[in-house]
């Protein structure tokens, strides 16, 4: 385990009253990947730039490098940010917004220095022969990874990125997803990455810091997160999920529906209510009367690898995830191993999601359309006064 | 625009062919001509008895020019990082004395400035001896500076409270300490703005004649009143008048010129 790098301890954020982050406390380790995942409005941005020294906390500590910094300026942090939409000067060229942050270097760096590390970050983000280009005349990937190169090549302890990729388009977000992945490994500092998009989050970390209502709802690695998450919220957020209301009879045995199924969850109060997840692809669709739970198919979808498939269960309906496609109206049998149960305790979110009966085939289109070129404009307004 | 849209540019076309192009060719016309319509180059060597008002015109032009950036510079940085209600209150109060008559604007300062006016009248109330400033070329450089201030806060203030504070906070990020983010950012980013004030402040100036008939006297003849003297005065010559004034136009082409290529690289300034 690397050691500890930043802490934020007991830290709260509020506008005019609002409270964006309600009392966080997380430490962020030395050359670790993390992310910060929610929804828009979560408080992740907000995380971020109390990093970057450009919000006070209202209330709380940070630490870095278990020095208090709460009121130490951007300029004077070991930390650099790659900005929404990037924030390229437009006076300057690619070279010159790469040497931006070297030409403040005291003392002065030597001209060839300053040539030479702006040449190596150019080489880092496959950018070798635009150092004269305009910023303007890049494209939105191009652009990307000139301010990833101008934030790197000061040679910070911790890099920030906020939604870094949220403009460029699916293909080359997966591209630079690999990309800053391999930079991360090959600088050896650490990334604190801010996104709404799940995929991404799993895919890119090493730890993932779900949070929703500025509060965090759980930290845990990407398997974690994803097969032992701790509430409907997390359960909901990361990938698809069924979640019904159950009782646990006992160690290993739940019981959804009126009938009990056997699981690998234990450690609960005998008869305690719990939210059960059972995840689309965990679900095996047998002969009606092969099945521990029978229902009516109303709806199958297409998706490419898999059949997406609508199944009520006397009036619940679940998400079933199947390569082989069953025929609306046909009566189906389903079988769930019992690692395929994954018991929360009852939340705050309990009854809130995991019912897919006002399903649409579009559910994974409206994930990425809720990307919004800055999260709470409204609170950005707030600090963005010119104090500087 | 397609060509389909393009015949609603014609009243302005016409416009500007009637008021702009044929105007300055009756200039030229006359520069080149004498009395009995002959061609001559007479009036422009008739003009070498006028340098030193040349001189003096873009000489007390430039020193208005610079004062404004050094006042309105800094008012229009401040002004951008106040709340918005503050911003159109200051708006308004540069705006304000520019809706009042030009005239009368200069005659409260002709009544100001006198050698027994407000200034001096104060001054002498509080135990100090009177100062001798009407009819000075100090005189004419504040008159001009008081009225084409409004000129050069206003682009630059336009310029910098557009200015996107991801920016700032990405030169800050990276190490730069508020001097530096001026310097290096916010500077370089407002030139556009100080370029179009310097136009809107130093072509004005270099042609005015009231400010320096009002405020300036017989002593600081500029230009605008040479230039006035050649079509409305004693010395009725409107040949030399347009050669003066073609000359002039010139000399002010040159400087946009010149400064703009020094601004190279950013939008390039409004020439008037």
């Amino acid at each position: 385990m690397s050691k500890e790098l930043i802490r934020l301890s007991g830290v709260s954020v509020a506008f005019d009253g609002e409270i964006v982050l309600d009392d966080m406390n997380i430490h962020f380790n030395d050359k670790e990947f993390l992310t910060l995942l929610g929804p828009s409005g979560c408080g992740k941005t907000t995380t971020l730039r109390i990093i970057g020294g450009f919000l006070v906390p209202t209330a709380g500590d940070v630490f870095f490098d278990n020095v208090r910094i709460n009121n130490v300026p951007p300029h004077k942090r070991q930390v650099n940010t790659v900005f929404q939409k990037y924030a390229l000067f437009p006076h300057l060229n690619v070279f010159e917004n790469i040497a931006f942050g070297l030409h403040l270097v005291r003392p002065k760096l030597s001209k060839k220095e300053i040539h030479d590390r702006v040449m190596e970050m150019l080489e880092i983000v496959s950018l070798k022969g635009f150092e004269n280009r305009s910023v303007s005349l890049l494209s939105g990937g191009q652009q990307q990874r000139v301010a990833i190169a101008r934030a790197l090549v000061n040679r910070p302890r911790v890099l920030l990125l906020d939604e870094p990729l949220g403009a460029l388009d699916l293909r080359l977000r997966k591209d630079m997803q690999n990309e800053l992945k391999r930079i991360q490994q090959a600088m050896e500092i650490t990334f604190i990455y801010v996104t709404h998009d799940q995929e991404e989050a799993l895919a890119m970390s090493d730890t993932v810091v779900v949070m929703n209502e500025g509060k965090i709802q759980q930290i845990g690695t990407p398997e974690d997160i994803y097969n032992e998450p701790e509430n409907a919220f997390v359960a909901d957020f990361i990938g698809e999920s069924n979640i019904v209301d159950g009782f646990m009879c006992a160690d290993k045995v739940v019981e959804i529906f009126g009938r009990k199924f056997e699981c690998v969850d234990g450690g609960f109060a005998p008869n305690e209510p719990v939210d059960v997840v059972i995840r689309p692809e965990d679900v095996d669709i047998v002969p009606e009367k092969d099945g521990m739970l029978t229902g009516t198919v109303t709806n199958i979808t297409f998706k490419g690898v898999h059949y997406d498939i609508i199944v009520d269960f006397k009036g619940f309906k679940w998400l079933i995830q199947s390569t082989d496609p069953s025929p609306v109206g046909a009566k189906i049998g389903i079988k769930i191993d019992p690692d395929g149960f994954h018991i929360m305790k009852k939340s705050r979110y309990s009854g809130m999601f995991g019912d897919y009966s006002s399903y649409s085939a579009e559910y994974d289109e409206i994930g990425d359309l809720e990307y919004e070129p800055s999260e709470n404009e409204a609170e950005l307004e707030e600090e963005m006064r010119y104090d500087f | 625009m397609t060509s389909k849209t393009r015949f609603l540019s014609i009243p302005y076309v016409v416009w500007m062919a009637i008021f702009v192009v044929v105007p300055i060719i009756m200039v030229v016309v006359y520069a080149f001509t004498a009395h009995d319509g002959s061609f001559t180059v007479d009036n422009f060597r008739g003009m070498t008895d006028y340098i030193s008002v040349f001189g003096r015109s873009f000489y007390l032009a430039l020193i208005a020019t610079v004062l404004c950036i050094i006042l309105g510079y800094p008012l229009a940085l401040v002004l951008s990082r106040e709340g918005p209600r503050l911003q159109r209150v200051f708006v308004m109060l540069i705006m304000l004395p520019m809706w009042m008559n030009f005239l009368l604007r200069t005659y409260a300062w002709m009544s100001i400035l006198e050698d027994t006016g407000l200034l001096n009248a104060l001054l002498t109330k509080l135990g100090l001896p009177p100062i001798k400033i009407i009819n000075t070329s100090g005189a004419v450089v504040l008159g001009m500076v008081y009225n084409y201030l409004p000129f050069m806060v206003l682009p630059i203030y336009s310029v910098v409270s557009k200015l996107d504070r991801r920016l700032v906070e990405a030169a800050e990020d990276l190490g730069a300490n508020p001097f530096m983010v001026f310097l290096k950012l916010i500077f370089p980013l407002s030139l556009p703005g100080v370029l179009s004030g310097i136009t809107m402040v130093f072509v004005p100036s270099v042609s005015t004649f009231a400010i320096s008939q009002l405020l300036g006297g017989s002593k600081n003849l500029l230009l605008g009143d040479l230039i006035e003297m050649q079509f409305l005065g004693s010395a009725y010559n409107p040949h030399l008048g347009s050669a003066i004034a073609l000359v002039m136009m010139i000399i002010v082409v040159i400087c946009m010129y010149v400064m703009n290529k020094f601004g190279e690289g950013e939008e390039t300034a409004v020439v008037l």
